[in-house]
């Protein structure tokens, strides 16, 4: 390079050279940004649009008759309470059974497993866990749940088989918002005296319970939409009455009849219906899916205020 | 202070020439070991009670570790090995023997981190846990022990209005204060300090150092300190490590102006560390 009094000069052509790089450079770049807007809005617009259709075809089916009806051979009486119950009451089993399940499970593995061979082989097979296809969790349940267990094709049976589905998520969930807690705020505990419970109990679970509840609420919204282990476990499709109420009017007052009650979910009764003949049925599996749709929304919802909420109050 | 009279145990003198104090704690042939690796080296010194013992070093030297080791912190951990002996009076107690809880031995010793570390509770929870830890139930009497550790701490006054606020809240400098009031609340044998004003300003530095001084009126204290102006300023005793081991261990105004080590000597002025 010639050098002039300190100062490096060089060719008209280099500088001509450099621009046409940058040049290139940022048409690249222009491109990136264009096509990740594409795909963005292509995503986007694949679910607006089925959102869009389940709207078109089920909204006018949509009144309190739908809500408070039993499913019926004619379509235009048909109703979804039975399956909408169900729905509830199998959230109630999974959550009962997913939740206290897998925060300790997550606990134990986070603030109690020694790090070895052993806990890193749990870990790599409660990832692998969450990935096996939800029809398999429904052979198991019914070979457990339903036959071994004896709790037949009932409420109990289907909830548990998606608490099994959901555990890995909720497990995860604990895990990853307990490890956010600063090792500082343990030791500060345990420096007072405090055992490894409390310091789980007074501490680490109430400044994660913000990120756990997102965890689970994500769980949820996966277990509602379930359809493959309800089937495998043989809930009904045609279900025209409801479970016995969990609240009785003599003593104890409550009643876990209801468990052991068969049952049908809105999933199901949405495959029932897309499985007929008929306009009418269609658009009833219309409005059945647009219902079920607010609901996942609605509880994703739920979690990111949740979790917005929850780093908002606390910080280390 | 004697410093001129001729010392028997190598790097090591009784807390003032002339006048036996009261021993706290007895460090004896301490050694530590994290996994296959050895931080401490034989450490053996006599901390006098109330007095002010810093432990000063260059990083990695193993005072951190030795510190940590007089509330079992390292038990936290796996792959931690104790040899030797910490032994607390009056009781005679050695607080690394296999059948001591460590919990005990954490509620006699009280801890203040190099980071304030605040639970994120309110100003009065954060000072009460230790006492609800230890079974204090009744409202009067954690009222009356909260508003004492914090007047204690120096910090009553500015959060007398606010004791139900978060403690996230306050400054740096009064966590650190919250802290030690958190730490001093359940009436501690001894309270640990690990570089506590490293994370802190100039002027809430020197707040916690007057706090640290008034504090041994009535609490043995150890610091870890990577300041040796610090050390200098308000501690009674100094312990210079390195390399795990402890090198000299005397009076800090002996230490400072007249190091029997070399070693010593060359860290005191700069010259490595």
């Amino acid at each position: 390079m010639p050098c002039d009094g300190g100062f490096i000069v060089r060719p008209k052509s280099f500088y001509h050279e450099q621009e046409k790089r940058a040049r290139h450079r940022r048409l690249i770049d222009r491109a990136f940004r264009w096509l990740g807007m594409i795909l963005t809005v292509t995503t986007l617009g694949v679910l607006g649009v089925l959102l869009l259709n389940l709207a078109m075809n089920g909204l006018g089916r949509i009144d309190w008759n739908f809500l408070t009806s039993f499913p019926s051979r004619r379509a235009g009486e048909a109703g979804i309470l039975s399956a909408w119950v169900g729905t509830l009451l199998l959230m109630l089993v999974t959550a009962s059974a997913a939740i206290p399940f897998g925060v300790a499970a997550g606990i134990y593995l986070e603030e109690y497993a020694p790090k070895n061979r052993m806990t890193d082989f749990v870990e790599i097979n409660i990832s692998n866990l969450a990935g096996v296809p939800s029809i398999l969790y429904g052979l198991m349940a019914l070979g457990l749940f339903v036959y071994q267990f004896r709790f037949g094709q009932s409420l109990l049976a289907g909830g548990l088989a998606l608490a099994c589905l959901v555990l890995p998520i909720v497990i995860v969930a604990t895990r990853e918002s307990l490890r956010t807690i600063p090792s500082s705020i343990r030791e500060a505990a345990f420096a007072l005296g405090a055992t490894r419970w409390q310091a789980v109990w007074h501490h680490l679970l109430p400044y994660s319970t913000g990120g756990i509840s997102t965890g689970v609420i994500l769980a949820m919204s996966r277990a509602i939409g379930e359809s493959a282990p309800l089937i495998t476990i043989g809930a009904l499709t045609f279900i025209a009455f409801l479970p016995p109420a969990p609240l009785i009017a003599h003593a104890p007052f409550v009643s876990g009849e209801w468990l052991f009650s068969p049952f049908t979910a809105l999933p199901i009764q949405m495959f029932n219906w897309v499985s007929r003949p008929g306009e009418e049925f269609q658009s009833n599996a219309a409005a059945a899916g647009l219902i079920l749709m607010v609901i996942t929304l609605s509880m994703n919802a739920a979690a990111i205020l949740l979790r917005k909420r929850a780093q908002r109050n606390i910080t280390w | 202070m004697n410093s001129s009279s001729p010392n028997p145990r190598a790097g090591t003198e009784p807390p003032t020439a002339g006048s036996p104090e009261a021993i706290k704690v007895q460090i004896q042939g301490l050694s530590f070991f994290y996994g296959n690796h050895q931080v401490l080296r034989s450490v053996s010194m006599d901390v006098p009670a109330l007095k002010v013992t810093a432990l000063i070093g260059p990083s990695g030297c193993g005072k951190t570790t030795l510190l940590r080791c007089m509330n079992r912190m390292h038990d936290l951990y796996p792959g931690n090995r104790y040899v030797g002996r910490i032994v607390v009076q009056p009781d005679g107690t050695d607080i690394i023997a296999p059948e001591v809880d460590p919990i005990q031995v954490r509620m006699r010793f009280g801890m203040v981190f190099q980071k304030p570390n605040p639970f994120p509770k309110s100003i009065y929870e954060n000072v009460a846990y230790g006492l609800r830890l230890q079974g204090v139930n009744q409202r009067k009497e954690l009222d009356e022990k909260v508003e004492k550790a914090l007047r204690e701490a120096a910090l009553w006054d500015e959060a007398k209005s606010r004791l139900h606020q978060m403690a996230h809240n306050l400054s740096g400098g009064q966590q650190q204060r919250l802290c030690i009031a958190r730490a001093i609340a359940t009436d501690p044998d001894v309270v640990l300090f690990d570089e506590p004003t490293s994370a802190l300003d100039p002027i809430a530095t020197s707040k916690i150092e007057e706090l640290i001084v008034e504090l041994k009126k009535r609490v043995t204290v150890m610091i870890v300190t990577h300041n040796l102006q610090q050390a200098g300023r308000i501690s009674d005793m100094t312990a210079f490590m390195y390399l795990g081991e402890l090198i000299e261990f005397g009076e800090t105004n002996r230490m400072f102006t007249n190091p029997a080590k070399p070693q010593t000597e060359d860290y005191i002025s700069g010259r490595f560390g």
